[in-house]
């Protein structure tokens, strides 16, 4: 009785349960700012080739001085080749932020995929694969991506690739617990007594009911995504061509402008990974509390 | 096998070798098949993935196709992959991790050499941000809500989205090279000073002055971990009404959360220290390379950049490892010190 079919029926239903999750969401603080910060940056990001011109990032076409202070000309000062900071840094931001997204979005896909599978078959192929599950959350992620991307050739792919298969494990775990819960229901057992088979149980049923976890995890796992990328960036096993926040913070090491105390060299990259890091996981915990009513008041 | 252990079962009532022992000969016994995996991993990971060992080797350097052959037969690549893998299991099994190829010395006497910095930042790091993440975390949790839960959260939250390299550039930049008036005043490269005056005590102090900074980069980061599990399991026992029992008897609040609260809470957090030695393990890669700490980090830096496939691979399995090992021993401690795990 907990739902009669009424006039709106699905459909408001959804949008019901939306609009609660929403008011929950908003009244956590820290997600409410990390999601107006993302929007922020998402969009200079994208619109970074309408608002600044690429060609003053050419290093022939440069007409600043190497590792000068801020200045009026160049608010954040310029790096090592004489090309304005602020302009890497807005440009470095693209880089980084379709690294951390699509190396998340696949490690979703590979966790997800694992999850269900261990979950909903049970017998050999949960022990198989909980048991490399298992080795590869225990597996240093960073060594192993270290390696992929040594031995691979460079590129965003090869990155991405790292970062995507070594970051995984925990999803995989989250949504093998979700499926099992999900599984005792009732309704799961309705659709399988009207003859479901794997395809239709997992797609139709299991997957909906897990998908706004994933989500959640997904969004942490972007911000360690965004970390990992500058780490293997800045170790200089990134796409030498690209500019990201870690291979402008390598440049920086590289070139002495430690030494130097090029402080407006060092600040803006790393500001900007720690303020997109830090929303991302303010957004990703105040989607956990929308979803799990338990973690309300313990956070906040 | 068996035998031994079953007449070791004198007392229990049920069949088969008691709980304890299977469940340590099970944990050993997935250590032992995890680690086999490693090097299969390792083997794959720098052998058969690269597709040709020799030519990645050298891609930053011309060669002739002899140098190249050359340097296929010194590494065995001439060689079918399972007589490869055959020869690398075995030298493995006696210590032995091959040649590395820019110093051209064996792998296993680089590493040996490299281990004790490694042990000595990341032990001191893990142990100070132990102690630094259970007290803040304790602190939180028994205001919490308060000013105090509000601070150390947000500080921990903000430390552990920031990259550990950048952290250590910036310190390295503040307090090693200094900033306008200030002079550096912590060295800025390496372990210790060559102009060190003989005598134990000034080469501790040296070695400890050295120390500074890159142990504070690595505590910064791994700390906000310790602090929001111990705060988040303390939480979980604020409810429990063995301390309503304990304020009863008229205890002090501050013997409540000393003698009844924090012992219960730090149990999940004891063995969260050795599952997070992966994380000190990145974290030591690039605190090594940003202060140019002679260990396994730097190591590791150093083979990449060429990259040195044989060293790079006995890095990855002795970092690998290490942390399996340490996940083993983190599940048999917990066994020992949780009653309720351990009667399950």
């Amino acid at each position: 009785m907990s739902a009669p079919p009424n006039a709106t029926g699905v459909t408001g239903r959804r949008l019901a349960a939306l609009t609660e999750g929403w008011r929950v969401y908003r009244a956590d603080r820290g997600g409410a700012f990390g999601l107006a910060v993302l929007l922020v940056v998402v969009a200079l990001a994208l619109l970074a080739p309408v608002l600044t011109r690429s060609g003053e990032l050419d290093v022939t076409r440069v007409q600043g001085a190497p590792l000068q202070p801020p200045s009026a000309t160049n608010w954040l000062g310029t790096d090592e080749s004489g090309r304005s900071v602020l302009l890497l840094t807005w440009w470095g931001a693209r880089m980084s932020l379709l690294v951390g997204l699509s190396a998340a979005v696949l490690s979703m896909v590979i966790g997800t995929v694992v999850g269900l599978l261990a979950a909903h078959f049970g017998g050999w192929v949960a022990t198989l694969l909980l048991r490399v599950t298992d080795f590869f959350l225990v597996l240093p992620a960073l060594v192993l991506a270290i390696a992929l991307s040594t031995v691979l050739s460079r590129g965003v792919f090869t990155i991405v690739l790292a970062i995507g298969v070594t970051s995984w494990p925990q999803t995989a775990r989250l949504v093998r617990a979700q499926t099992l819960t999900v599984e005792t229901r009732p309704y799961i057992e309705r659709a399988r007594a009207l003859g479901g088979g794997h395809r239709h149980l997992l797609g139709k049923h299991v997957l909906p009911a897990v998908l706004p976890l994933v989500f959640a995890t997904t969004t942490l796992t972007v911000a360690s995504a965004i970390i990992a990328e500058s780490t293997l960036s800045f170790l200089g096993l990134g796409d030498p061509s690209m500019i990201s926040w870690g291979s402008m913070l390598k440049s920086a090491m590289d070139t002495g402008a430690v030494t130097a105390g090029a402080w407006w060299y060092l600040l803006p990259p790393g500001l900007g990974i720690a303020i997109v890091v830090l929303s991302f996981t303010l957004c990703g915990r105040a989607l956990e509390t929308v979803l799990n009513p338990k973690l309300r008041g313990t956070r906040r | 096998m068996t035998d031994t252990r079953e007449e070791l079962e004198t007392r229990g009532p049920t069949n088969g070798p008691p709980p304890l022992l299977r469940f340590v000969a099970a944990k050993i016994g997935g250590g032992v098949v995890s680690l086999f995996l490693v090097a299969v991993l390792g083997f794959f990971l720098f052998r058969v993935l690269p597709g040709d060992p020799a030519r990645t080797m050298t891609r930053s350097t011309p060669v002739s196709a002899e140098q190249l052959a050359a340097l296929r037969h010194r590494f065995g690549l001439d060689q079918p992959l399972y007589l490869q893998f055959r020869d690398f299991l075995l030298n493995l099994l006696h210590g032995d991790l091959g040649t590395s190829y820019i110093y051209n010395r064996p792998v296993a006497e680089l590493i040996l050499e490299r281990i004790g910095p490694t042990v000595l930042l990341g032990g001191t790091a893990t142990v100070a941000a132990v102690l630094v993440g259970l007290w803040m975390g304790t602190r939180a949790a028994w205001r919490q809500g308060g000013p105090v839960d509000r601070w150390f959260t947000s500080v921990g939250l903000t430390l552990w989205s920031v990259p550990t390299f950048w952290l250590g550039l910036l310190l390295l930049m503040a307090f090693g090279v200094g900033v306008g008036p200030l002079p550096g005043l912590f060295p800025v490269a390496g372990m210790s000073s060559p102009d060190v005056p003989a005598g134990v005590v000034a080469r501790v102090l040296d070695v400890a002055h050295h120390l500074v900074l890159p142990c504070l980069t690595l505590v910064a980061v791994i700390y906000a971990q310790f602090m929001m599990v111990m705060r988040t399991s303390l939480l979980e026992e604020m409810g429990a009404e063995y301390l309503t029992t304990a304020r009863a008897k008229g205890l002090r609040e501050d013997l409540v959360r000393r003698r009844h609260a924090v012992p219960n809470a730090l149990l999940p957090t004891v063995t969260l220290i050795f599952l997070h030695l992966g994380l000190v393990v990145a974290g030591a890669i690039t605190v090594e390379t940003v202060f140019s700490w002679p260990g396994l980090g730097l190591l590791t830096y150093e083979a990449l950049r060429v990259p040195d496939l044989p060293l790079l691979q006995g890095t990855f399995i002795v970092l690998a490892g290490s942390v399996i090992v340490m996940n083993v021993l983190a599940e048999l401690i917990y066994r020992f010190l949780d009653p309720r795990v351990r009667e399950s």
